[in-house]
């Protein structure tokens, strides 16, 4: 048992897939906080109402959520290309994993942003706030554990996204678990693999859950 | 110091148009406690809306001060909102910051420093006597409290008007008194015009000075509270009055009537100062006649008293004939004998 493993390649697999998440999800936040504003500030009677940029984030946001994630890394590999240089590696996912999780991701901080009191956005404006006074010093701050246990759910799905990624070349532990494990008939390494993911989603889940409740003065 | 001009809003869903305000005209005096009473729907919420154009009027003028509300651009609108405070039914604190940030908030909006701003917001709450809950979070607050944190994030900018949306209307009987003396306070301590909208006629006697009486859109009655009250010309202000007086007068009087054969049944009716003066008292002192009160109730307004009071005289006939004649002469007390 465990006679295949080799300690150093096991540590540099969970090293690509820390880096793979960890990178993807700041992507993630970014762009996921920018498109859920945007759908939030331009929906019917938001701040900015636009029923054409709201129905084209919309559905931008809907057709990358709904393209099967290993489609999408294929249909990006030229993107992939231009943008990093290859299309090997885990640096080369990145692109894939935050396009493929940040319109997730965008929807759960749109909801967020709803569940924000409208009566609380009244009495910013009747106090004379600006739109951005709004956003950083209201809908932010209100929303923040949403935020956050909403990065939490998209952390964990991107993870299991990382192991996709590493099918087909990514690195990674499942391209670790794959290559190494399941092809040269080594079991034990996909079942170490499998530990060490379980082990790094209940870590994320701890502390996604421990920071919401933190904030969380409701 | 506020003037209102042909103020109009109409809102237009796909099938019909909705006109909630509809051509107000109101003068409202510096230093004046403004009530609109209204049931839901009356559009009393829409025309608070519109003072401070977080609903845009359709059509009309509005003026506070010298400034036209209604002709600001964005920039300027969002200036003049900061010398208007606000205060709502749902209190519309943020959760997320203490009491003391939450207070602090139009600080920042309108550019105070730091120092100036704890200095402030320190004032602020022991004005609204909250001393010692500074750090606290809303969730930690009564209801009561919360509203007081309104009240202190509503002046902190100092305005010149304050605008209440039901202030009271999420909060028991004992605690909207609070706040009414609260609300009171401020407006003789900083000479502060309140406009107030609430669909408790309670809240109106206790601190308003004038008030309109809003249905479907339009201000169906106006003028001083006491005069409102006591001479209730629409309907829907009739309704109102006898919400807070009880309606049950006409049947209790054959009740009354029937209970109390002997000597002869008075009606009082007090209106303004009058209800003040010791008129019991002095009718039996110069007569020769035994007084019972049956049944009553006296109310207080910001500008006077009034009420209806049932008593029983008994005692001699011309005695009787001769307090009836003294009321009526020399006091300004309504007198009718049933």
């Amino acid at each position: 048992m465990f006679s295949n493993i080799r300690v150093d390649d096991l540590i540099t697999a969970t090293n690509e897939t820390l880096y793979m998440t960890g990178v993807a999800l700041v992507g993630t936040f970014i762009f996921g906080i920018l498109l859920g504003l945007l759908l939030y500030l331009t929906a019917n009677g938001g701040i900015w109402e636009n029923k054409i940029i709201n129905s084209l984030t919309a559905a931008i946001v809907n057709i990358f959520r709904s393209i099967p994630f290993i489609m999408l890394i294929l249909l990006l590999f030229p993107f992939t290309d231009f943008l990093i240089g290859t299309i090997r590696g885990p640096s080369a996912a990145l692109p894939a994993l935050i396009i493929g999780t940040a319109p997730f991701y965008a929807r759960l901080v749109e909801i967020a942003f709803r569940e924000v009191d409208k009566g609380v956005i009244e009495a910013a404006k009747s106090i004379g706030a600006k739109t951005r006074t709004i956003i950083f010093k209201v809908l932010i701050p209100e929303s923040l554990p949403a935020l956050i246990s909403g990065i939490t759910v998209t952390a964990i799905a991107l993870i299991g996204y990382t192991a996709i990624a590493g099918i087909i070349g990514a690195g990674g532990l499942g391209d670790y678990a794959y290559f190494y494990g399941f092809q040269r008939r080594q079991f034990d390494i996909v079942f170490v693999c499998i530990v060490l993911i379980l082990i790094i989603v209940f870590i994320i889940q701890f502390i996604g859950d421990f920071i919401t409740n933190k904030i969380d003065k409701r | 110091m506020i003037s209102i001009k042909g103020l109009k809003k109409q809102f237009i869903t796909k099938d019909r148009k909705i006109t909630a305000v509809n051509d107000v005209d109101l003068e409202i005096k510096e230093g004046e406690i403004f009530g609109v009473i209204g049931y839901s729907g009356a559009g009393k919420s829409t025309f608070i809306r519109l003072i401070n154009r977080l609903e845009e009027p359709t059509n009309g003028k509005i003026r506070i001060g010298d400034k036209e509300i209604t002709e600001l651009d964005s920039h300027e609108l969002r200036v003049a909102r900061q010398n208007i405070g606000m205060i709502f039914q749902h209190f519309n604190l943020l959760w997320s910051r203490t009491v003391a940030e939450n207070i602090a908030f139009p600080l920042e909006i309108a550019g105070v420093n730091k120092t100036e701003r704890m200095k402030r917001v320190q004032e602020l709450i022991d004005l609204v006597g909250l001393t010692g809950r500074e750090n606290a979070y809303p969730s930690q607050l009564s209801g009561g409290q919360k509203q007081r944190v309104g009240i202190a994030r509503a002046l902190a900018n100092k305005p010149k008007l304050l605008l209440c949306d039901e202030a009271t209307s999420a909060l028991d009987p004992e605690t909207t008194n609070s706040i009414l003396d609260l609300l009171v306070d401020i407006n003789e301590k900083m000479g502060l015009t309140i406009i107030l909208i609430t669909h408790e006629m309670h809240v109106i006697r206790k601190i308003c000075h004038r008030v309109a009486v809003m249905e479907e859109g339009n201000i169906v009655e106006l003028g001083d509270v006491l005069d409102v009250f006591t001479n209730p010309k629409q309907p829907v202000t009739k309704r109102f009055v006898q919400q807070m007086m009880g309606d049950d007068e006409d049947e209790s009087i054959t009740e009354l009537i029937e209970a109390n054969p002997d000597g002869t049944l008075l009606k009082l009716q007090f209106i303004g100062d009058t209800a003040n003066q010791p008129l019991i008292s002095r009718l039996s002192k110069r007569y020769d006649i035994d007084i019972n009160i049956l049944q009553g109730k006296i109310t207080n307004t910001q500008t006077g008293s009034y009420g209806t009071l049932f008593v029983q005289v008994l005692g001699e006939d011309s005695e009787v004939n001769e307090a009836i004649q003294y009321i009526r002469s020399k006091t300004t007390v309504e007198v009718e004998v049933i």
